[in-house]
């Protein structure tokens, strides 16, 4: 059954999905975690020309609508990553397949956007996709200011199709002064507190500026346009820290500012989870490590999340276990952290929200990609059971409305050495 | 069935390998040295089989005689027990069954609801060596020797701290036993070191008693990428490498093998590189070859048979899917993730159906980490892959699943007939989970070694707490899951 497809993908490109377009999808019977709604038994979700229509309990199903019997199923939003390089970096060691990157001067690449850098073309977006992930946050990397992450939808389609918002938070990396240019914590907060303030002058005199009359600022004019949307509090700032004091800093620096922050990481914000909640900072971090890999990070531990839950702070959910390059390969898993989240004391329903509707809130997308509710874009998964366990497969895979039956590079490599030796002289006709 | 095929791969590597069925009984050198001493030469200076000058100190910790009943026993040995009971006694198991003879002054543990499984080994870790905290400056990464392609003469146990933080939550994942391996940087890294995951001042009070050492080789592109300026720079010459170490241990070996048996003149000059590589080719060390190409494994194993030793198992093997018939004629395991990939060209065809696909072929799959936080959760690593393996019709049980967590590897580190699975006799190795350990919501309960109760979730209070963590690492109340 599967070998015509098989062979017409060898063919043709072995990224390349099959997929059908149906105008009107209704997808009956199923659980349906709406997240951002109560929880429907027995609900009903209608699809139509890729935005979700209706959702509930008592949704008449639509004359001609293809219909998806998901009785003794579990219908949730697509997953939403909220930090990985997926489609900007497919082999980790091959220096040329790595797009996140900016060289900046002197650590600072405050305007450089890194979603015209996407690689539609990556294998690794299929693998991630039919295991039920529809849309990724992709954050530059290193810097002091490293520049501005994205949101992707992972439908097929070029980088203006694919990405949903090409500016969805700055990002600084304030975790090591000594990889950002600075000999110590208080020469590092100096640094970003006179580029914060040189911006804030330069919006001022952008006439003098252009005059050359302003005397010289500590970052040049990309930079320092950029870093005005952060500055008016439109743009998160979005700060890569662990360590309780490291989190105080920036909290004291977004309130000086008035800045929209976001702390990424927090290995230690359990530690100041009530600090966080009074300002009602935001925390990405995962549940998957308790080592104390680092002097900034000795108070590492699975419950963090759980912790910053119950403390009343808003959290997603990222994979922290591993981390480096080979995430891409794995986005797919991040159903298993917030499962992980749960075994270490999370709420079951808080740790779905923690991989969609959060992170999508956080990134400014939640009217597009999150939940499941009329007007959304029509990113719907059907699970065999429970999501977050081993055991359970994306049944259904809808992205914008279009269920996708993807077979990945790895489902070749797969059906190709399934029976061993293999036979290239069948595979080669 | 594969016990047959086992066999005769022994007879055919034996037939290539005359040197190996010359190989002279290991001894413990170091407790008899008479010999020595009547030659006028002392401990350190003649190269005997099976020297053991860093003997183990390590003594079981006291242990109450234990009942666990009312529990799901994975056994890996055999058909999973519901109901079932286990009497842990003097470090053995002294029972399984539906039911078992309790002595009355047995402490009884309720299992209802939970799941007790053989302690699981990791053959692949660098934990120790590699320790934490791992910044700039603390010098505490002493995995690699990278100094020289070819480094036989480093034995990892040197660079392990037993203070490493690591150590007590790799324990709390349920780990029993870990072989600690040097680097990947060179071709030949260096001695593995088998350990038990206990508190311990010393390193030796770790060393599993009895464990054969194992031989770090590894192919392909880290050893070309570290030393590309001063060779190897190439895969050719990764392999020329390793054959002109082999041809030098031969030589090594018969120059010492013939003086060991006659004790006639000078004894010949002690090397220890060539030592270790000797004792490979005796048969006294397990070679554990980092490789992740299918074509690199094939050229491998050549170079096993020119030279007459055996490989106990690739490592990594990200493509030993694509050979796995051929590590089941040959008798090697195949220890590799769940589902790591993409991080380098050589690590690009990772499939999350490896582990079933080399089990389906008949070889032994072994889940390994490389990873301090991956070695906390082998059990889910397990978990990943028999569902990949299901999923593309590759049926896998959980019968099949915890051998690849604790026999196989028990098997890749010669020491199957001691620990790997719940039989009457083996050592009391057994981890307590509070549900079916391939969920993603069940945890290690309780761990036991030798019969001990090593880590008790709990009791935060009897947690094992390195000396860097006091002071430093909160001491945290653990939180309870809540499905």
């Amino acid at each position: 059954m599967r070998t015509p497809i098989l062979r017409a993908a060898l063919l043709v490109s072995a990224a390349l999905p099959c997929s059908l377009v149906a105008q009107t999808v209704a997808i009956t019977g199923g659980k349906v975690y709406t997240v951002s709604g109560a929880t429907i038994d027995n609900g009903t979700v209608v699809i139509r020309d890729g935005k979700i229509v209706a959702v509930g309990g008592n949704v008449p199903v639509p004359e001609g609508a293809q219909r998806i019997d998901a009785t003794g199923k579990w219908v949730t939003p697509g997953l939403v990553d909220a930090a990985t390089l997926l489609g900007f970096s497919e082999i980790g060691a091959v220096g040329g397949t790595n797009d996140a990157g900016a060289t900046g001067k002197d650590h600072v690449a405050a305007a450089f956007t890194v979603w015209e850098g996407l690689n539609p073309a990556s294998v690794l977006l299929s693998p991630t996709r039919e295991d039920g992930v529809t849309s990724v946050i992709v954050h530059p990397t290193d810097g002091l200011f490293a520049g501005q992450s994205a949101v992707v939808e992972l439908v097929d389609g070029d980088a203006t199709d694919m990405v949903i918002r090409r500016s969805a938070a700055m990002v600084a990396y304030l975790n090591n002064a000594r990889d950002v240019g600075a000999e110590s914590r208080g020469e590092m907060l100096l640094r970003v507190r006179e580029i914060l303030d040189d911006a804030r002058t330069y919006a001022r005199r952008r006439a003098d500026f252009e005059r050359a009359e302003t005397r010289p600022f500590a970052a040049g004019r990309l930079d320092l346009e950029a870093l005005q949307p952060v500055l008016a509090g439109r743009l998160p700032l979005l700060v890569a820290v662990d360590k309780a004091s490291d989190i105080q800093a920036a909290l004291r620096l977004a309130k000086d500012y008035s800045i929209r922050l976001v702390i990424a990481g927090g290995a230690e914000a359990w530690m100041v989870a009530g600090d966080l909640a009074a300002a009602r900072v935001p925390v990405l971090t995962g549940a998957m490590n308790n080592i104390p890999e680092s002097f900034n990070a000795l108070g590492t531990r699975q419950e963090n999340a759980a912790s910053l839950r119950a403390a009343g702070v808003t959290v997603a959910l990222i994979g922290n276990a591993g981390g480096g390059d080979e995430e891409t390969f794995n986005v797919r898993n991040i159903r298993y952290e917030a499962g992980n989240a749960v075994a270490y004391g999370m709420k079951w329903e808080d740790a779905l929200r923690a991989i969609t509707l959060t992170p999508a809130e956080i990134f400014g997308v939640a009217d597009r990609v999150g939940s499941l509710q009329a007007g959304r874009d029509a990113n719907v998964v059907v699970w065999s059971g429970d999501p977050f366990e081993f055991a359970t497969r994306a049944e259904h895979v809808f992205v914008r409305g279009k269920e996708y039956h993807d077979v990945s590079r790895q489902d070749l490599l797969m059906e190709r050495y399934k029976n061993l030796p293999p036979n290239y002289e069948t595979q080669l006709k | 069935m594969r016990t047959a095929a086992l066999a005769a791969v022994l007879v055919t590597v034996a037939c290539s390998a005359p040197s190996a069925r010359q190989t002279p009984a290991p001894q413990r050198a170091m407790t008899d040295s008479t010999a020595q001493s009547t030659n006028g030469l002392g401990l350190g200076a003649t190269s005997v089989p099976g020297a053991d000058p860093f003997p183990s100190t390590y003594r079981p910790f006291p242990s109450k005689a234990t009942v666990i009943r009312n529990v799901t026993i994975l056994t890996a040995a055999g058909p999973t027990i519901r109901n079932g009971s286990v009497l842990l006694r003097d470090g053995r198991i002294a029972a399984v069954g539906a039911s078992v003879d309790a002595p009355s002054d047995a402490t009884v543990i309720d299992g209802a609801g939970k799941y007790l499984t053989p302690g699981i080994i990791d053959i692949h870790s660098h934990v120790g060596a590699g320790a934490s905290p791992g910044d700039r400056g603390a010098q505490t990464n002493d995995v690699n020797e990278a100094t020289n392609p070819s480094t036989p003469y480093v034995w990892v146990e040197h660079s392990v701290w037993p203070q490493d933080p690591q150590l007590p939550r790799v324990l709390a994942g349920g780990v029993t036993t870990i072989q600690v391996l040097p680097g990947s940087a060179n071709l030949i890294g260096g001695r593995s070191v088998v350990l038990k995951l206990v508190p311990s001042r010393s390193v030796q009070g770790m060393k599993f008693p009895g464990a054969k050492y194992g031989l770090k080789m590894a192919c392909g592109e880290n050893p070309k990428r570290v030393y590309a300026q001063r060779g190897p720079s190439t895969r050719m010459g990764n392999i020329a490498g390793y054959r002109a170490q082999w041809i030098q241990a031969e030589a090594y070996r018969r120059r010492w093998d013939k003086w060991n048996a006659t004790h006639q003149g000078d004894p010949p000059q002690r090397d220890l590189g060539m030592e270790t590589l000797a004792e490979v080719l005796r048969g006294n060390i397990l070679v554990h070859n980092h490789c992740y190409r299918a074509d690199e494994m094939m050229q491998m194993i050549d170079i096993s048979h020119e030279f007459g030793y055996r490989i106990r198992a690739f490592h990594h093997g990200v493509e030993a899917y694509k050979v796995a018939d051929v590590l089941a004629r040959e008798g090697i395991g195949a220890a590799l993730w769940a589902d790591w990939g993409a991080f380098k060209m050589e690590a690009n065809d990772a499939v999350r159906a490896n582990l079933p696909l080399v089990m389906k072929a008949g070889a032994r799959a072994i889940v390994h980490s490389d990873d301090e936080s991956g070695i906390q959760r082998l059990n889910q690593e397990a978990a990943k892959a028999m569902a990949a393996g299901n999923r593309i019709g590759v049926p896998v049980s959980e019968d099949d699943a915890i051998k690849w967590l604790t026999i196989n590897p028990a098997w890749a580190l010669d020491l199957d007939s001691k620990i790997g699975s719940i039989e009457v006799g083996k050592n009391a190795d057994v981890v307590l989970w509070s549900g079916d350990p391939f969920s993603v919501y069940s945890r290690t309960e309780k761990v036991w070694i030798d019969g001990a109760m090593m880590f008790d979730r709990s009791d935060p209070s009897e947690r094992w707490r390195t000396d860097f963590e006091l002071g430093y690492v909160p001491a945290v109340q653990q939180t309870g899951g809540s499905k």
